[in-house]
């Protein structure tokens, strides 16, 4: 009878692991960062679809341009048409009556949908002659939306592939490591420390600028991504050397060493499994550091180069004093979606932790 | 039982010596050794039982996972059917692998809880029977499943879907899987209530009469040794201090320490 209540506790855990989703969605603040993230994501997915310009398209005449109103005209939409009254200090006003008509799904710049079918259909587009500013234009005209939807895909994926090289590293060093012990351990642990030690600021910026001169810019996203990994992986795989190190003494684990099996096996059949969960909680909690780093790179100038937009670079073109000056609050949205999408990652890895937490105890 | 097999001898262990180091400072020097088993030795008739009895950390369990190599072994020797198998490589020692299967004392950490019954008992035909195809391998998890009186249904359940007691019978399936000739009962009861326990011990008999087992059975509980073995070994502070019959030891212990895991067996349940 002894294990009728150990037995209930652990079918319940077992069930709820079954559906982290469902329970995911059940929770309001889960159900709001899983929508914010989801919408963020298939922006990036399908930013040449919903960005009306290219990153590089410039209009020299409408420099730091406000954001353009939106009204309802003649039974459709239509954008307000501003007139640039002072150039000197950007200043533009509306004048009374005049706007164009928003088109739906019309056609646009050319692109590949997804990067294979050729297109040049666009969510909204306004006449040639005329701009629509969602997020308002920067210094050479760029359209700020734009370049906030066509950055998201790097900014949001950057986290992605850096997590996956990351998880993929510590679990293997520390695995092994956890696994067979002894001098492997001892080793690799202190290679892991090493790396610890070094403040990541400072490795990343080294490591940035001895491999600059290598590689063109469309390069250096991959090299940003490897970078930030080669310094995430070590906090991660001490952490999964903890777990394999108290997983491997497990009777489960004894079993299958007495039957013969093969260490490699062991660790992918009986150790990584019993991972998962807190693979998967720690993955959410990171991301949004290498969100930031990528953004702390390239707002150093280090990162991400013209004209390619990512978010930290449009945030170091805000920089300038005028725009402070002359309160171009537009220019500051690539912060704001940063800070969105950290938070939302990081409720995320919560609710996630608190839904999983009782499995880890178990 | 000794009519009907044999009586040959299928494991010898001799002068077996399972020494830990204490590692200290942060040069970690050996300075000392935990003694977990000093100079033990013994002998396993094939077909028989021998019960290895003796309070927590005295060794018993210790003994039993050296056999399998899960324990190193500092000194001695381990002899199965006369071949030493101390000293043997991983890959030389590969076959014993088959023939010595053992069972676990907790059914809660015995299973993988991500694996399916199916997937728990069918790892070890995996490892020794690789020509094996799927159906032959999922007929022969049946077939276990019924003889150690769990239904064939119970497939492709999860551990966390049975009971203590179901849970050890999944163990012991696993353990008898792939045939072996001898098996290590690691405390297999002492997690379980007194009547699954039962069960289990009778359970282990049938099988035992049935598949001529050898039982190398571990436990602390001298009702349970008692009932189930042919032979005693008493074991404390990691030496064996007497070894004699199962009848001989209950009804003229020599040994002093013998005499009080005697005396303090609780009298209503042992008869």
């Amino acid at each position: 009878m002894h294990g009728l209540i150990h037995e209930s506790g652990l079918s319940e855990i077992l069930k709820m692991k079954q559906n982290i989703l469902k329970q995911l969605l059940n929770r309001p603040l889960g159900f709001t960062c899983i929508i914010i993230l989801a919408i963020f994501y298939l922006c990036a997915i399908f930013a040449p679809f919903i960005a009306p310009y290219t990153t590089s398209e410039q209009n020299l005449k409408k420099s730091y341009h406000p954001p353009t109103g939106i009204i309802w005209k003649e039974g459709r939409l239509h954008v307000k048409i501003y007139k640039n009254i002072d150039p000197t200090a950007a200043k533009y006003e509306y004048s009374f009556g005049n706007s164009v008509p928003i088109h739906f799904f019309a056609k646009g710049y050319p692109y590949k949908f997804l990067g294979l079918i050729p297109s040049d259909r666009h969510l909204f587009q306004v006449d040639r002659d005329n701009k629509i500013y969602l997020l308002g234009s920067d210094s050479t005209g760029r359209d700020t939306f734009s370049r906030l939807v066509y950055g998201s895909r790097i900014s949001l994926s950057i986290g992605l592939i850096a997590i996956s090289i990351t998880m993929i590293m510590g679990f293997i060093v520390g695995g092994l490591s956890g696994y067979y012990g002894g001098k492997l351990d001892f080793f690799t642990m202190r290679i892991v420390e090493f790396l610890m030690a070094i403040p990541g600021l400072y490795l990343l910026l080294a490591l940035r600028s001895a491999l600059a001169p290598y590689f063109d810019s469309a390069q250096m996203f991959f090299l940003i991504v490897i970078i930030l990994a080669s310094i995430g992986w070590a906090g991660t795989a001490r952490i999964i050397r903890g777990m394999s190190l108290s997983i491997r003494s497990r009777q489960f684990v004894l079993a299958a060493e007495s039957m013969g099996q093969s260490s490699i096996i062991i660790l992918f059949k009986h150790i990584l499994p019993n991972l998962t969960s807190y693979l998967l909680v720690a993955a959410t909690l990171s991301i949004p550091g290498y969100i930031l780093g990528e953004a702390a790179l390239s707002f150093l100038g280090l990162g991400i180069q013209e004209p390619s937009a990512s978010w930290g670079l449009m945030l170091s073109q805000a920089q300038n004093m005028k725009v402070f000056m002359l309160n171009f609050w537009w220019l500051l949205t690539p912060g704001l979606a940063i800070f969105i999408t950290v938070i939302a990652f990081n409720v995320l890895g919560d609710i996630l932790r608190d839904i999983i937490d009782p499995k880890m105890k178990a | 039982m000794t009519e009907i097999i044999p009586k040959n001898t299928l494991l010898e262990v001799r002068n077996l010596k399972v020494h830990f180091p204490v590692l200290t400072g942060i040069f970690r020097r050996k300075n000392d050794f935990i003694r977990a088993v000093d100079d033990v030795s013994f002998k396993v008739d094939r077909g028989s039982t021998v019960g290895l009895v003796g309070e927590s950390g005295s060794g018993k369990t210790t003994i039993g996972r050296s056999l399998v190599k899960l324990a190193p072994v500092t000194e001695g020797s381990i002899l199965y059917e006369n071949e030493d198998i101390t000293q043997m490589s991983t890959k030389s020692f590969f076959p014993y692998r088959k023939k010595i299967q053992m069972i676990f004392q907790d059914p809660y950490n015995s299973l993988n809880p991500r694996l399916t019954v199916y997937q728990i008992i069918s790892e070890p035909l995996e490892i020794h029977f690789i020509e094996w195809d799927k159906t032959r391998k999922r007929k022969r998890v049946e077939e276990l499943l019924q003889k150690v009186g769990l239904e064939s249904k119970h497939i492709d359940r999860y551990p966390h879907e049975f009971s203590g007691g179901q849970r050890q019978r999944i163990g012991i399936a696993r353990a008898l899987a792939v045939e072996p000739e001898f098996i290590i009962c690691d405390e297999p009861v002492s997690s379980l209530d007194v009547s699954v326990q039962a069960q289990i011990i009778n359970l282990l008999q049938d099988l035992q009469e049935e598949l001529a087992l050898t039982y190398l059975f571990i436990a602390h509980d001298l009702a349970v040794i008692e009932h189930i073995s042919d032979y005693v070994l008493v074991m404390t502070k990691g030496k064996i201090v007497e070894q004699a019959t199962a009848e001989s030891i209950y009804q003229s212990p020599q040994n002093n320490y013998t005499k009080s895991l005697l005396a303090a067996v609780p009298h209503l349940s042992t008869k």
